[in-house]
């Protein structure tokens, strides 16, 4: 109950930090933004004439978040180390772990009100046809799930530097072996390059988050794809704890 | 309240900090000196559980800070180095939190709020972003974090450092009055502040502990510590110099000369010798003595002498 209360302190005292500087509004701006390019211009959502997101909306969203994610995590331990709060923060009575998970929180909330403004399209599609809002709704639980394992790789790199920057580049690098592990034209490679053994090309596509969303873009839910997102999530935290935990014994 | 036994730090081959102990009890105001890179950071940190010691244990109130964190946290308030605070956020906003965060809420939590505002002097700034304080409302912030759960015990790292004298002098009375239910550790490098608020004073150098006790037992360590100084118009110093030289409790004679006046000081064979002023004095009638002073000690002297210079590696980055 204690650690509920002190997890909800924190979640709260960063979501407001994130509203008080422009970053946020310029964020979710930038997303809205490219969300609506790329569905309405290059997406061809019109063109298409079909009553569904995921050919125009949700194909997107693996990129967006490669560069949009790390943007908003790259702040959270780097911030805090480089001007020295971490020590407050650490000296609190709460436990590291507490602290660890309220701040993903709020960085996760955040990004999934970004996702929420996204509801112009879904009012669009709704308009004009008549689509299976049960797909378009596991889509955006998938999106929001593939945007926290992004955010929580993120964790793991602010947690490495006192630099934004540099952290903002492993992410990004990171989070493109997530993408580039089941994107086609590199699925071809890898099978043309170890001669067709196909279990190792299944074991590294299973670790790309296009291949655990795309489940969820046809409207499937399947536990596998629920778990994979999770478990990228629960062993990031784990290996943040695990960093912080080492800056401070070192 | 803190009890601090063979506390000892290692970053990789330094040995920042080596095998301290201490205690401290309510009541008491404990001065942290030292050089810079001395291990007085390093030790507080410990002190407050942000980094674990290699070695040695810190007990807090009964909790073992290791083991059982939490409630030895709740006892602490702690101003870290150069006061960070979360510089996007209003005065009261961070003070919010901080309540917050230490288990307040409700009507609690705004009295909490206005007694730390009250007493570190942020009306004025309260609803202003950290961000654009100068350094000491920066620090009073920080300030008023440490005590906003008006906490049993204190630590303080260089409280004072970047304030301006009126500022300096407001935290002193503030500590001074808080140690007298509190127990209060706090570190400086302005010997002056040992004098003005510590009821005992801890040195420290290259990570240990070179001497510890009242502020009065240390200057007593002091040269200077029972010296007579005075001022003498229409005599040489050659003259003075003899004279004096001969006494009895005299080691050393030191002179200056100012026109027609000498200055002089004569150093005691045992530091703290009350009988050299009285030989002083029986020995100068006659003279035309201006000024005559026994000396206390001075602080600094001991500092310099207990200590080394040159020890000033890197504190611990984090």
């Amino acid at each position: 109950m204690n650690s509920w209360r002190n997890i909800k302190t924190i979640t709260k005292r960063e979501l407001k930090a994130y509203f008080a500087s422009p970053v946020a509004y310029v964020f979710i701006v930038i997303f809205l933004l490219l969300n609506g390019f790329f569905t309405f211009m290059v997406g061809g959502f019109f063109e298409r004439g079909e009553a569904s997101l995921s050919a125009s909306f949700f194909l997107w969203h693996p990129w967006f978040y490669l560069f949009l994610v790390p943007a908003v995590g790259m702040r959270l331990w780097a911030d805090e180390r480089r001007v020295g709060t971490l020590e407050l923060l650490l000296t609190m009575p709460i436990a590291p772990w507490e602290a660890i998970v309220g701040k993903f929180a709020a960085s996760w909330l955040f990004l999934g009100l970004a996702l929420l403004l996204t509801f112009p399209v879904v009012l669009t599609v709704n308009y004009l046809g008549s689509p299976d809002n049960g797909v378009i709704f596991a889509a955006y639980l998938g999106s929001w799930l593939m945007a926290g394992a992004y955010l929580a790789v993120s964790c793991i790199t602010s947690a490495i530097t006192r630099s934004q920057v540099v952290s903002f580049i492993i992410s990004v690098v990171a989070c493109l072996f997530l993408i580039l592990a089941g994107f086609p034209p590199v699925i071809n490679l890898l099978q043309n390059l170890t001669h067709n053994w196909q279990w190792l090309v299944d074991v590294i596509t299973s670790f790309s988050v296009i291949t655990h969303f795309e489940g969820f873009q046809k409207g499937v839910l399947d536990s596998r794809d629920i778990i994979f997102f999770l478990s990228v999530i629960g062993f990031s935290l784990f290996t943040t704890s695990v960093i912080l935990r080492t800056h401070r014994t070192t | 309240m803190i009890k601090v036994e063979n506390l000892t730090k290692l970053f990789g081959a330094k040995r920042a900090v080596d095998g301290i102990s201490f205690t401290v009890q309510r009541g008491e105001v404990l001065g942290f000196l030292g050089p810079n890179g001395a291990g007085k950071s390093t030790t507080m940190r410990m002190i407050t559980g942000f980094i674990p010691p290699t070695s040695g244990t810190v007990t807090i109130g009964g909790h073992d800070m290791l083991e059982n964190p939490i409630p030895a946290k709740k006892l602490i308030g702690y101003l870290p180095e150069n006061a960070p605070a979360y510089t996007d956020m209003t005065v009261y906003g961070f003070l919010d939190f901080a309540a917050a965060i230490r288990g307040l809420s409700g009507e609690a939590k705004k009295q909490a709020i206005n007694r730390a505002v009250g007493l570190c002097f942020l009306q004025s700034v309260l609803h202003q972003n950290i961000e654009t304080l100068s350094k000491g409302y920066r620090h009073r912030t920080c300030f008023a974090q440490s005590i906003i759960h008006d906490p049993d015990i204190l630590i303080l790292d260089e409280p004072t450092d970047g304030l301006d004298p009126n500022q300096k002098h407001e935290i002193r009375q503030l500590i001074r009055r808080m140690g007298e239910t509190k127990a209060i550790i706090f570190s400086t490098h302005i010997l002056e502040e040992v004098d003005a608020v510590c009821t005992r004073a801890v040195i420290i150098d290259r990570g240990r502990i070179v001497a510890n006790g009242t502020p009065h037992e240390l200057r007593a360590k002091s040269e200077w510590a029972g010296a007579v100084t005075l001022r003498v118009n229409g005599i040489s110093s050659a003259e003075l110099n003899g004279k004096l030289n001969g006494l009895r409790g005299a080691r050393k004679v030191a002179t200056a000369t100012d026109g027609t006046r000498v200055t002089v000081t004569v150093f005691p064979r045992v530091a703290g010798d009350g009988d050299l002023t009285r030989e002083v004095i029986a020995a100068t009638s006659g003279w035309q003595v201006e000024d005559l002073r026994t000396e206390e000690g001075r602080l600094d002297e001991v500092f310099r002498s207990i200590t080394l210079p040159d020890t000033a590696g890197k504190e611990a980055k984090l």
